[in-house]
This record gives C-alpha cells, structure tokens and sequence, in this order.
C-alpha cells in the first residue's frame, strides 16, 4: 500500500451515496471500498465492480455432486454387491438408472450449495471469531461510508465529496 | 398499430392449404377394409423394416397371454378383453385369431390420420389455452413487468377459437363413431355378454359415456372461450375506460375465477381428451403433467411472438429484461415438466403394478426413440442452454432453445396419443406433418390478424408504467430504448 492515509466520507441515503460514487469516479479518483447497512441496488456496477463467478463455480460444484452421485451408487449398487432387492434390476447402472435419480438430483444440489457457500465465505473472509472490520459502527445501522485513499491534494478531495453530500469527512490512518 | 402484413397472410394460408392437403392425404391413404389393411402388412413384413420388425414380434407374442397384455392392452378394449378369450380358446381358433390380428392392425391404420390430426389440435388448442391461463395468471399476481406483453398473449389466445371449433368436431366425429381413437366408445364394451364387453371400462362408466364426455368437452370449451372473450373486450374497454380501475379491478376478479374454473376444466379435460385413450390406465398426476407440458409450450410460444413483433418494431417498451423472464419461465417449467414426468415414470417403473406399467411397456417397446428423445429436449437441452443468465437475454439462443422445447412437446403430446390409437403403426410422415402445418398456418392467422386490431400497448392498465422501466439487474443495455433507468 503506497498510502497509508484515506479519507471517510459518510452518507445518510443510500440514493445519495450512489450519486456520489458516480460523481467521485467520474472525477477520476479510486474507491477503496463502500460501506452500506444493506444492499444498494446498482452499488457495484457504479463502483465498476467485476461481476461474479460464483454462480459458474456453483454449476461446477454441481457436476461434482452429480458425479460422486453416479460413481457411488454404480460402485455401491451394481460393482461392489449387486443384491436382487425386490426385484429391481442390477445388472447395469443403466437398467436402475431411475432409483438412483433422487439420489443424484439431492447430491447435485447439496455440492453445489454447500461448496458454493464455502466458496462465498472464504472469498469474502469470513469466519467465526473473525474481527469485524467495518470502521465505524453506525455503517451497520443508518449511515453509508466512502473509503478513498489519499494520493495528494486532500483539500480538494474533501471539497468534492462535501459537494456529493456527505455528512461528515474525516481523514484517518489506516494501518 | 400492428398491420398484418399480406405476405404473411398469405404465407399462413399457403400452411393452411399444404397441411389440408396433407391431412386429405393421411385420410385418403389410411385403408378402408381389412383386405387391404392385410395387403400393407404383408407390404410390410416383406419389406422387413422397422416397422415390420415390430409388427412381427407383436404377431408372435399374440399366442402369449402375458406378452399380449403388454403389449397390447393399452390399444384397444377390444383386445383387452378378448385376452381371456384368447388364453381359453387358442388352440381351438387358431386360423381366427390372425383375422383377428388383421382386423385390430387395421383399426390401428384407420386411426392414423384421426390421431395425426388430433395430435396437432390438442397441441395448438392446449398452448392457447396455457397462454389464457398464464395471462390470468398475470392479472391475477398483479405483476408488473408483463404489461407490454398482455396484447401478445391475447392475441395467442386468438387461436383458441378456431382449434376449439375444429376440437367440437373431433368430438361430433368420435361421437357420430366416425373415428376409433376412444376403444371405450366402441360399440357393446358396456354390454355384459357382448364380444366387445369389458368389464373394468364398464366399472368407469359413470364417467366415461359418451353423452358425459361430449357435454364436458362442449361445456370446458365454452367456458375458456367466454372467458377469452370477455377478457380480450374488457381488456380493450380498459385502454380508454378511465373510470378509476373500476374495468381493471373488473378484469382482476374475471381472471381469478378463470383461474379456478381452468385449474378443474385442465384436469378433467386431460382425463377425457388424453387419459380416456387408454381407458384402463390411471395415473393421478397426469392433468398436471399435461399442464406443464402446455405450460412451458405456451411461454416459449408468448417469447418467439414477442421477438418477432419486437423485430418489426410493434413492441417498443419490450426490452432484453422482458425476453430474460419469458427464458426463466421456459426454463423453469421445463424442470417442472421433468419433475412430473419423472415423478410419474418413477412411480410406476419401482411399483411395477402391471395395470400401471403396461402404459410405459407400450411406450417403451414402440416408441422408443420418442419418448427418450423428449426428455433430451426437453429438460437436457433447455437447461444447459438457458442455465447462463446472459443466454436467456439474447434472442437467438431463446429462439433456439425454443425450436427444441417445442418439438419436444409435440413429441410429448404425440407420445401420450399414438400408442393408445395406432399402436405399432405410427410414423411421422405426411400425415402428421399435414396435421402440424394446417394448425401452425391457423395460429399465424388468428394471432397476427388479432394483434393487429388492438392498440399493442394496454394504456390503461396501472402498471404500464413499472412494465415499460421493467429491468433485470444484471442485463446490459444492448443499444434498446429503455434508457430511463
């Protein structure tokens, strides 16, 4: 990190804050990051944010589970002991290919669920007994705060953002 | 406003004329005495197709009770009941039992244009109806981003009238016994002691007899085509009523008793019209099955007319948002239309009750590439190609998903009727194919001719407005009006 200095803007609409996210990239400046009490729609396409590929990692955790499905009930149910139970032909995956297909519809799922979710936590560093980081409290209740790192002229950073309408301005250092 | 263009005019009844055409061929073609019928088969066995193949094994397997109740029961009362009477008597009547084979083939063949008629009707008239009910749907939810798509759907829903005159006919047809595509309607199946008596068809006949099928058939038909009307009126007094939502809130309670009178009318229609094909069979879930199967037509019918009318300009407030939700809608009832036909394959594939499963034999052993096929298009395809969120909002992958789910449903329709009628003897050739252009070249007319008398936007419905700025968050504007958001 070049800067050790930013600046927190706060905001108390979540329309306000969008208006200045625009007017503040427009004027060529980074935004570190925006701390919201809830999602503001069209936050991350103003912010320029890359889209998500968690839904794509879904669908691969989803082949995964379908896979492991198969494998196991072929393994299971027709290689390892292929028992006569009730009837039910066992003579190829294929010919019970039916019984098996809650099965594979519930480990589809549950892979791509659970492994989606997992990815969603350790992408965005989340655990328990994790110290929060949001920097000032009143960003979980009613306000909104904009953190912009300092590369200069912090008067004229300041003026911008007091004409987006922020509430407050404080310039702090970040360790 | 909307002008029917007259190339396109032309171009439907140019579909009506050629599907005609063929329909008189299937008709002209089809045998008219069992000599003749014999004269195919022999055509046939010689030949050593496909076709004939099966049509041997079926000769064989006649001198086996069991195997003639697989393969057979399913295709006519008339065999049905005559398998005790086979099982008693075969050594005896040994010579009578091939006239007997001869005779039931050529019922088959007879049926063949009837059923290849009826397949295209009850698709056409199904998918109509499906657009009604979704359309209520939409009023009834009070949603907001289907507006500018309500005169497109009331237009589909045009076609609901010409299909149910040709429906009413069909039924005058089987009623008048010009066809046998109903073995319950034959002649002595509810007379004790008849050749053609069968007892378990006559312990349903407090449902289906032909005075109770034909005022059902009638009465479904009349109310789902009151209810279009008064719809379709009323949803253009609403343009100009400005009468403070009174018409809107009018047509709000119309469509919420539709929606009641359609959910019972859907069920006991697949139950007389589909499920009365093959009498001896039941399954409970089937009315919802045909549902989704006409669901999920319908909404892939609502898109390709939403993208073209968008092509030529008519639809300005239909944006890629718009197009995005008819694909998540194809998508979904897709997967419901998998759920249920599994759920109804499964169910009696792991019972294996014989009455239940012969319905799957008969399918599974004639027609085998049809009925795998549709579940490759209809679920396999669908989802990998609508899974993709971008997908869904370009046109081109809807309208190529949408080719397929359609055939597919057709083959889903086709798959429900043939069996029952026709047996081993089905084929897609001009027949079917006469069947599916007539009824095509009826849906452009009705539903163009109908678009083009109503103003395309519903000025006076309240949410105009949030439909027009409709907007799905992660669509990118690709160069369209819809720049207020």
């Amino acid at each position: 990190m070049e800067s050790s200095k930013v600046i927190h803007a706060f905001y108390n609409d979540d329309e306000i804050v969008l208006d200045a996210v625009k007017a503040v990239k427009a004027e060529g400046h980074h935004i570190e990051e925006v701390f919201c009490p809830f999602p503001v729609h069209g936050l991350d396409k103003a912010m320029g944010l890359a889209p998500t590929r968690l839904a794509i990692t879904a669908f691969m955790y989803g082949i995964t589970g379908l896979s492991v499905a198969i494998w196991m009930t072929n393994y299971m149910m027709i290689q390892d002991w292929p028992q006569d139970i009730g009837g039910k032909p066992s003579f190829s995956w294929f010919d019970n290919m039916p019984a098996f297909v809650p099965i594979m519809f519930e480990l589809t799922v549950f892979f791509a669920a659970h492994l989606m979710v997992i990815t969603f936590y350790m992408r965005s560093r989340i655990w328990p007994f994790k110290e929060a980081e949001n920097p000032d409290p009143r960003t979980t209740d009613d306000h909104f705060l904009m953190e912009i790192p300092v590369h200069g002229d912090v008067k004229e950073l300041t003026s911008l953002l007091t004409k987006t309408g922020a509430v407050e301005i404080n310039v702090v250092d970040k360790h | 406003m909307y002008q029917f263009s007259g190339k396109l005019k032309m171009f439907s009844f140019a579909l009506i004329l050629i599907g005609a055409l063929g329909i008189a061929y299937g008709f002209l073609s089809a045998p008219k005495t069992v000599e003749e019928a014999k004269e195919i088969m022999a055509h046939q066995a010689s030949h050593g197709d496909a076709h004939g193949a099966s049509h041997d094994d079926v000769k064989s397997n006649d001198h086996h009770k069991g195997a003639v109740k697989d393969t057979h029961a399913q295709e006519g009362n008339e065999h049905h009941n005559s398998d005790e009477h086979h099982a008693d008597t075969e050594d005896a009547h040994g010579d009578h039992h091939g006239d007997e084979h001869a005779e039931h083939v050529f019922h088959q063949m007879q049926n063949r244009p009837w059923s290849a008629v009826y397949v295209a009707l009850f698709f056409f008239l199904g998918i109509s109806l499906l657009v009604l009910a979704f359309y209520a749907a939409q009023r009834v939810a009070q949603s907001g981003w289907s507006i500018v798509l309500f005169r497109v759907m009331e237009a589909i829903t045009a076609n609901l009238v010409p299909t149910s005159i040709i429906m009413l006919l069909v039924v005058v047809a089987a009623v008048m016994h010009w066809n046998h595509m109903f073995p319950w309607m034959a002649e002595g199946v509810f007379t004790p002691g008849h050749e053609n008596y069968d007892p378990i068809v006559d312990g349903k006949s407090w449902w289906i007899n032909v005075p109770g099928w034909a005022i059902r058939s009638v009465i479904y038909l009349i109310l789902w085509n009151a209810y279009r009307w008064l719809i379709r009126k009323n949803s253009i007094k609403e343009d100009t009523a400005n009468d403070g939502g009174k018409m809107f809130k009018f047509n709000y309670n119309t469509s919420v008793v539709f929606i009641f009178i359609f959910m019972i009318t859907e069920s006991m229609m697949s139950w007389d019209w589909i499920m009365g094909i093959d009498p001896h069979w039941f399954s409970t879930l089937f009315g919802w099955y045909v549902l989704a199967s006409l669901l999920v037509s319908a909404l892939t019918v609502i898109a390709f007319v939403t993208i073209y009318l968008r092509s030529k300009g008519v639809l300005p407030s239909v944006n890629d948002s718009h197009i995005h939700d008819l694909a998540k809608f194809m998508f979904g009832f897709s997967v419901f239309w998998t759920y249920l036909w599994f759920a109804q394959f499964m169910l009696i594939w792991y019972a294996d009750i014989p009455e239940e499963t012969t319905y799957f034999v008969a399918r599974f052993n004639e027609y085998k590439l049809p009925f795998l096929a549709m579940v490759v298009m209809n679920f396999a395809f669908p989802v990998l190609l609508l899974l993709n969120s971008d997908f869904k909002s370009i046109p081109w992958f809807v309208i190529i998903g949408g080719l397929v789910i359609l055939a597919g449903h057709y083959i889903d329709i086709f798959v429900m009727v043939m069996p029952g009628t026709v047996g081993a003897q089905w084929g897609f050739g001009i027949p079917e194919l006469g069947g599916l252009l007539f009824f095509i070249g009826i849906f452009i007319y009705a539903t163009f001719s109908s678009f083009a008398k109503a103003n395309p936007i519903p000025k006076g419905n309240p949410y105009l407005e949030e439909s027009e700025h409709f907007h799905y968050y992660n669509i990118e504007h690709r160069g369209e009006s819809s720049g207020h958001h």
